[in-house]
Order: C-alpha cells, then structure tokens, then sequence
C-alpha cells in the first residue's frame, strides 16, 4: 500500500482544528520559528480513515484468529473493558490534580482503582504491595532489581551479580545488565529444569538474586521451586519472578507462597488487555513485606479515615520509575477484567489455559518432537527437529500456519530448544478453534514429509511474501523524508 | 463462566481424548504450595460491573476547566482517531513477530517514524519508547554508550518529574548526574560552560521549557560538538507545529512526550516517549524500529529491523531492555499528525500561542499579578508572580471548578508565590475571562 505521504495532495484539509475566539494573534521572533512547516500529510479526513483501514486489514488480529503465540497470553480481550477506559471520568483525567491542594479529592474514584488492583493483584500473587507503576513487563523487570538493590544497599550488603537460567526471557539478562548487575547464567538440566548443581555451585555472596520465569518458559512447573528459593534465600538473595507465564498458575498457586520475593505480572497477558500491536502494556510490580518500603514512588494509601491519598515521603523508595501511577487506561481494563471473573473466575482461567495446553501438547505429540515430555502448564513447547531433515525449518510451518488463518505460534524460543514451536492456546479459545489448528498441524506434518515444498513455499496468501531482513538490516530504509 | 467457551461436557470430553484427569494437569504442583482459596469477591456481571465503573469514574473531577499543563496538555482530539485506533486489527494484534500478517502495524511503524522525523527534522526515529521521562533516560544512556563518558548535565528546567526518574534510574550506574540551575526562566550558559568538561557526554534540556518559556539552544550543540559531546533535547511535539525543531538547533538525540498527539490525559497514562537521532547513532538507539524492504516477487514490505540491538537477540548485552513498548499510542499520534496535517497542526499551535498569549494579557491586567519571566518568548505556558501563595490560590479556584495551574514551590525552591498556566486550544476566551475573573477575586 502507498504511503500515507505519497497520498497527499497540496492544499487539501483534514480535521479543522478549533477556532479562535481570542481575536489576537502572537508573532513569536523568527529566530525561535521553523523555518517550514512539517511536512505532514494533507488528506481529508476520509482519506485519513480509509488510509488506516485499509491497513488493518493487512493485520491479524487476536479478533480475527486464533493466536498462540507462546509466551505473549493472547487471550480474548473483553469489549467492555475499552468502553469502560473510554469513560470521561477515567480517560480525561490531569494526572498533576492529585498534586495540587485538596487535589486528592478530585480523584478519589481513581485512586481507588489503584488501590483495589493493589489488593486484588497481592492476593493472587500472595505478596504483601504491589506497585501500579511499571509501564510494561520489562519495566517491571527493571523496578524489580532496582528493589533488589534498594534493599542490599540497606542491609550493607555488596552484591554484584544475578543468576539468570538460559531458558528465560531475553530482557531479565537486559533488565539486570542496566540496573548495574553481572548475569551469570544458571543452565537446565536435562529435564528443562533449573540445573540444582550448577544452582549451588554458582550461589555465592555476591548474588543478588534469581530471576526465574514460573512457569519457565518450556511451560513446566519447577518441582524443585522450594529448594531453589531456600537456597537463595540463605545467600541473602532475593528471589524474583517474572510472571510472564501467571496464566498458568491464576487462583491454583501463589508465586508468594513458593518462595518468590518479588514479581510483575504482565495485565497485558494474564489480565486480558490487549497488547495494541506493541503495546501499551501495564508491568505492575508485586513485592514481599520486607521489601515494601522500596516501591516507588508514590504510594497509594489508606488513611484512618478510610479515604486514599498518595504518599511521596517514602524515605528509603527507589524513586521514581514513572511520572505517574502507572499505564492508568490499562489499568482500568484489568481492574474491570478481574471485577468480571472474580474469585471463581480467576481459577477457571488457570484450569482451562492448562487443559487446552495439554489438549494441543497430546493431540500433537505424535507429529512432532516434545523435547520435554511432560504434563505442561499454559504453554506447550514443540520442536521441529523432525522436520528439519526433510528441510522444513519452524519458521516453514509458522507460515504454512499462517495461509491456514492461523497466527503461528512463537518460533526459535525457549532458545534451550532447537527449531521450537512454543503453542500457547489460552482458556478463551473453544474446542473447535483448537481442533482446527490441531488439524492443520497434523497436515503440515504430513506434507512435510510428502511435499516440504508445499511448506518452504508458504505463505502464498498473504499481501506479501517472505521479507528480505537482510536487505532491511544492510540498507535500512526507515524513513520517508523530506 | 466469562469469557471461557467450554461446557463441562466438553471439558470432561477433552480430557477423557487426552487420558487425563482433571487433577493431573496440576499434580506437579505440591499440594502444600496450592492455593486454598482466594479471598476476593465474586465475579460480577456486565452491567454491574459497568454500574460500579461509572460510579468510581464519576468520583473524579474530570470535568474541571483545565489551566493545568505541566508536559501533560489538555488538546483537541478529533473523532476519527479513535475510530482508528479501535480497529480491532490494529489494537488487539501482538507485536509484529510475523511480518506477512502483520504489514499493518509495521507500515504504521514505518509511517510514525517519518512523521516523527520530518516533525523533529532528525534522521532516524524508533517506533516509540513508554513516555517522555523513560525517553530521557534512555537518550543519556545512549550518550553514554555512544561517548564512552560518565558525566551528563542536566538543565534544572527539564521537567522535574522526569529529573526525578532520571535519578532513580541512574542512581546505582556510578554516573556523574549534575542538575544546572536555572537562570532566569531558561539554561544557564555560564554554569553549564562551567560544569562542562572532557568527560561529559551530553548535555539535556528541555524546550519549550518546564516554565513555559522559548529557547534556541544552538549554542550549547555548538558547546557539546566542539568537546565530543552530545545534545539531548526532550520537546513538546504540538509547539514544533511553529517553532524551531530541535534538529534545526543541532540535536543529536530528540526525544518527547507524545501524549499531545491525539491521546488522553487518562490519568497519567498510557502515553508515548518518542526519540529521533541522526543517522551514525542509529545502532545505539533502543527500541524497536520498522524498516522498507521487498520480497522475493519485488514488492514493498515492512520488518522490524537493525534488531541486533535489542534484548531478545543480545540479553545483558542489548542497548535497553525494553520489549513492549507503545505501539497503539504511536499508531494514534500517527493518526493525528495525519488528521491535522501539513497546515492544520501549524495551526493548532499557532492558537495554542494565541490563546495564552490573550491569557497572559488578561491576567497580567490584574493588580499585583506579574510574569516571573518578562524577558522570555513562550509558547502556551506561562509563569505568574502572584502577591500571595500560589497554592492557596489554586485550592480556592479548585472548589470553584477551575484547575488554574501548577503551584512551582511543589519542585522549586523560592517560587512559593508562582503559578505555571498552561493554555492550550481547547480553552475558549469564555473560560479564560472566567479564570482571570476568580483569580481576581480571590485575591
């Protein structure tokens, strides 16, 4: 499709900005002024919205398919939590009110929806305060080893290092690397576990602590969780988790009550909001009672009274990690998701995200290789290997998924696994969705072994074919300008 | 049960095809470790649950005449945005992981990253960072890496909340942070020739500034290239409709807040940190970036790309750790840029210096009322030197339905008397003489 610049035409209006009514005009210096306007488009306003619409259909969407895109939760997101973020009251809201005099009052019913996602998201993770801030899981991962430092440099302790398994997520290494820390690698056993020697061996009194994924990212439950976390703990490490994988465990278990110190949780997955095609996210950040005087600034509170106000004066805080209270809009939507399930909700979601996992991993077993054969938790991790010797690589069946409407699965991660597929079907898709894709797996399996062309050749439905990343990457294109 | 499709007698069907038991798919879990049960209260239906939002939501005072700005602005925001950014293709996709399916998205990157571009008149842009304050921190980072240099100014007008931010994240990274005072409304040249040495890396600033008022900061481009260094400018988006982009003012790094661009104030977020760069700093950048390339046939199409970078590909090593990001938020200021376009958003910000400029006028009219700054150009914010307190004030206005501004003694010491007030399009004369008017009485 052309670009959007290249559909401009001089002159032409789109939305009419609002009028003057001051009936005075301001000439700020010519020195202090752009020389030329910046070269926007001009279209009208219809131009504009068949513009974008017809770019999103060039997209899929969690809407338009099935998406089991591991590790990511595409769960269905409810309709009404987007009516209810567009509310006035919500949506049109100064964040700086509550900073102004007698300004708490203006938000109370805000700050209350802060602090009933406190109380909701500490009672599913059994931890004592969440903070509402972090902007994304990432961010989340960052506050959370800045509380780790906050709270070794308040106990004198000269910690240097966090051990980090090489199944997890590329940003717990990233996020640990900027807030200052060594990684140090903690490798998985044959099992997909965490590797208990190599654990002892590389625990020492520089060890901030642990970051685990849990479930880990082959979708697998550690056994050994307890042990690992009294292990940590008694080399005064701190024992974080990054709840990327929480769906698997909502109202069956309590990351608090395994031994984990702190952890965010992505509402962007397990919380039902949507993930806007990169975003906006939400990366609330959970801590244990120990550690509460370390959350950011500020803290939503409670007083005798039973009105909230907002606490700055939080001596030993890491600071600020955001200007504010956190992605409030996607707040809002996982506030009113949980309101919607409740306390029998919540269990259903781990019990139906396990039992379409374990459905796919059975129906499947049998076409391709289950490097860790096992009961999974939300996520099933598939290898390709099988394939590969009749030169049909993951990336191959990801777009063959894809010319049978289907979004593929994540591919070539856990990096622990060679040539994965990494199917998270979620508890919102129904019986028929998952026998289709099962269907169409089966069938790339066989005509993989029949006809890899078939295969190698896709996707042929799409409005473009495969992308050349090394042209992209050689001779970055990645601007129109003027 | 909400939003789960199974029936029991599906359920039971599933797992009786799978040979398992419902308690198998948790029996690696300890039964000691399980959840007796969570003390929340039960699900609610639809229109309870949108009877008791409506209810939280009228308890905020979102419908007060607003003055106050402080980086977060108050704009008109046309219809057909979220018309846009509501189509579901758009908003309940993931990251474009899968380009075939996902052209969409990476051509709106793509899109963004010009508008970005041509707004700021830099180079390269990435496809969004999570707001304004982050969008610093990771511009002095990128310093850093790109200069090999530990010591960063940073002028005591950049936005005090993002200062804060700043700290936090700096705080443990043995980085020689050195805040500049202020120096009559703008950045000071002398202390920060001063401070200026061989290992600084950069120097931030912030234009138009936390007070409102106008700058051409070429000189201390010209300052930090002379020495090696580099030039940060965090701005305001909407004022670039008129005023001098930080490329033209020799920035090597431009980053902002996008929330002016068609998104609402929502309470503080989500919002949109934009950065744009020039060319040779394109692989320190963080952030994902969409890139043209062809397909096999020939054709155009759109990837995510230079993602050597980034954490997924790098771990510990990446240039930030940043994954999602904010990609609806820039789909929206994308939208908006395109809405108003070429001419319109030259507009807006010419009202947007209009109005205030009206505002100024009026309120200066005032007995006792002065501006703190008199020898700066500003764009649509202002600081007044009121004869009283300024929070005393605004507490009082504020019970009369008006948030007349920000009282600076909250970031600032010696301004206990000075109002910031911020006036942007979507202010009618009306609500100005109003304004003007109260704060006449109550003083």
């Amino acid at each position: 499709m052309k670009l959007i610049f290249e559909k401009s035409a001089a002159g032409r209006r789109g939305v009419r900005p609002v009028e003057n009514d001051v009936g005075t005009s301001v000439e700020i210096p010519s020195a202090l002024r752009r020389e030329r306007p910046a070269e926007l488009p001009e279209l009208s306003e219809l131009d504009v919205v068949r513009h974008f619409t017809g770019l999103s259909r060039l997209n899929f969407g969690l809407d338009s398919g099935f998406y089991p895109l591991g590790s990511c939760t595409m769960k269905y997101n409810p309709k009404v939590t987007e009516q209810i973020a567009r509310y006035p009251g919500f949506a049109h809201l100064h964040p700086l009110l509550p900073q102004l005099p007698d300004g708490e009052a203006a938000v109370e019913g805000a700050l209350e929806v802060l602090h009933e996602m406190d109380r909701w998201l500490s009672e599913i993770c059994g931890m004592a305060a969440f903070t509402m801030q972090p902007l994304a899981g990432a961010h989340g991962e960052l506050t959370g080893v800045m509380i780790m430092a906050a709270y070794h440099k308040a106990r004198g302790n000269r910690k240097t290092t966090i051990l980090i398994p090489d199944s997890a997520h590329g940003t717990n290494p990233a996020s640990a690397a900027i807030a200052g820390y060594t990684v140090r690698t903690v490798p998985s056993n044959a099992d997909g576990m965490t590797d208990m020697e190599a654990l002892k061996a590389a625990l020492n009194d520089e060890v901030a602590g642990l970051m685990l994924t849990c479930p880990n990212t082959l979708g697998l439950f550690d056994p050994n969780i307890q042990e690992i976390a009294d292990r940590v703990h008694a080399a005064d490490g701190l024992m974080y988790c990054d709840g990327a994988n929480l769906n698997a465990l909502v109202g069956v278990c309590r990351p608090g009550d395994l031994g984990f110190d702190i952890i965010h949780v992505n509402l962007h997955k397990t919380f039902a909001t949507p993930h806007g095609g990169g975003g906006p996210g939400a990366g609330p950040v959970g801590v244990a009672r120990k550690l509460v005087e370390f959350l950011p600034i500020s803290v939503v509170c409670k007083r005798d009274d039973g009105s909230l106000h907002l606490d700055y004066d939080r001596p030993k805080s890491i600071g600020y990690v955001a200007p504010f209270y956190g992605n409030f809009g996607v707040i809002v939507r996982a506030y009113t998701y949980l309101l919607m399930l409740g306390r029998e909700g919540l269990v259903r979601v781990s019990q139906n995200a396990v039992l379409n996992a374990n459905y796919v991993r059975a129906k499947l077993q049998g076409h391709y290789d289950l490097p860790y054969d096992r009961i999974c938790k939300h996520e099933v991790v598939f290898s390709a290997a099988r394939q590969v010797a009749r030169g049909v690589h993951a990336l191959d069946i990801a777009k063959a998924l894809i010319d049978r409407g289907f979004h593929p699965p994540t591919i070539y991660f856990p990096l622990i696994v060679k040539e994965a597929l990494m199917i998270e079907p979620t508890e919102t898709e129904s019986k028929e969705t998952l026998d289709a894709f099962i269907e169409a797996m089966i069938e790339i399996a066989r005509l993989a072994q029949t006809d890899p062309k078939a295969i190698t050749e896709c996707p042929k439905t799409t409005p473009v074919g495969r992308l050349d990343d090394t042209r992209a990457a050689r001779q970055p294109d990645l601007a129109s300008l003027k | 049960m909400p939003f789960i499709s199974h029936t029991d007698e599906e359920r039971r069907a599933m797992l009786e095809a799978i040979g398992l038991r419902a308690e198998d798919l948790f029996a690696d879990i300890p039964p000691e470790l399980r959840t007796k049960g969570l003390d929340l209260p039960r699900g609610m239906p639809e229109h309870r649950v949108r009877l008791h939002m409506n209810r939280l939501a009228s308890r905020n005072a979102s419908g007060l005449v607003g003055f106050l700005g402080g980086g977060f602005y108050d704009h008109f925001v046309p219809a057909a945005i979220d018309a846009i950014v509501s189509r579901s293709e758009f908003y309940t996709a993931y990251t474009p992981y899968q380009p075939e399916v996902s052209q969409g998205t990476l051509q709106a990157m793509y899109e963004y990253q010009s508008a970005i571009c041509r707004l700021t008149e830099m180079e390269v842009a990435n496809a969004s960072l999570y707001d304004g304050g982050t969008a610093i921190y990771e511009a002095i980072m990128m310093s850093l890496a790109i200069t090999g240099r530990r010591r960063v100014l940073v002028d005591e007008t950049v936005n005090p909340i993002y200062r804060k931010m700043i700290r936090s994240y700096t705080g443990n990274l043995g980085i020689e942070l050195m805040e500049i005072p202020v120096d009559g409304g703008r950045a000071n040249r002398a202390r920060i020739a001063e401070h200026f040495g061989e290992n600084t890396a950069a120097i931030v600033v912030q234009n138009p500034n936390f007070f409102g008022a106008v700058d051409d900061v070429t000189d201390l481009g010209d300052l930090a290239h002379k020495h090696g260094a580099l030039l940060i400018v965090s701005c305001y988006p909407i004022s670039l409709g008129i005023l001098k982009t930080p490329g033209a003012m020799g920035a090597d790094i431009v980053v902002g807040e996008g929330q002016s661009l068609g998104l609402g104030l929502s309470f503080g977020g989500p919002y949109l940190g934009f950065m744009a760069t020039r060319t040779p700093y394109l692989r320190k950048m963080p952030g994902r970036i969409a890139g043209r390339t062809l397909d096999k046939q020939g054709r155009d199409g759109f990837v995510m790309t230079i993602q050597a970078r980034e954490q997924h590909i790098r771990r510990e090593k990446a240039t930030s750790n940043i994954c999602t990001n904010e990609g609806l938020c820039a789909l929206t200021a994308l939208a908006y840029l395109s809405l108003l376009g070429k001419q319109g958003l030259r507009e807006v910000a010419q009202m947007c210096a209009d109005k205030a400029s009206y505002a100024q006028g009026r309120l200066l009219r005032i007995d006792g009322v002065r501006l703190r700054f008199p020898k700066r150009w500003f764009f649509n914010e202002f600081v007044l030197e009121l004869p009283t307190r300024a929070d005393r004030v605004i507490r009082g206005l504020l019970q009369k339905g008006v948030a007349a501004g920000f009282p600076l003694s909250r970031y600032y010491a010696g301004m206990e008397n000075s109002l910031l007030v911020a006036v942007t399009e979507n202010r009618t004369k009306e609500e100005i003489d109003t304004l003007a008017h109260m704060l006449e009485v109550s003083l």
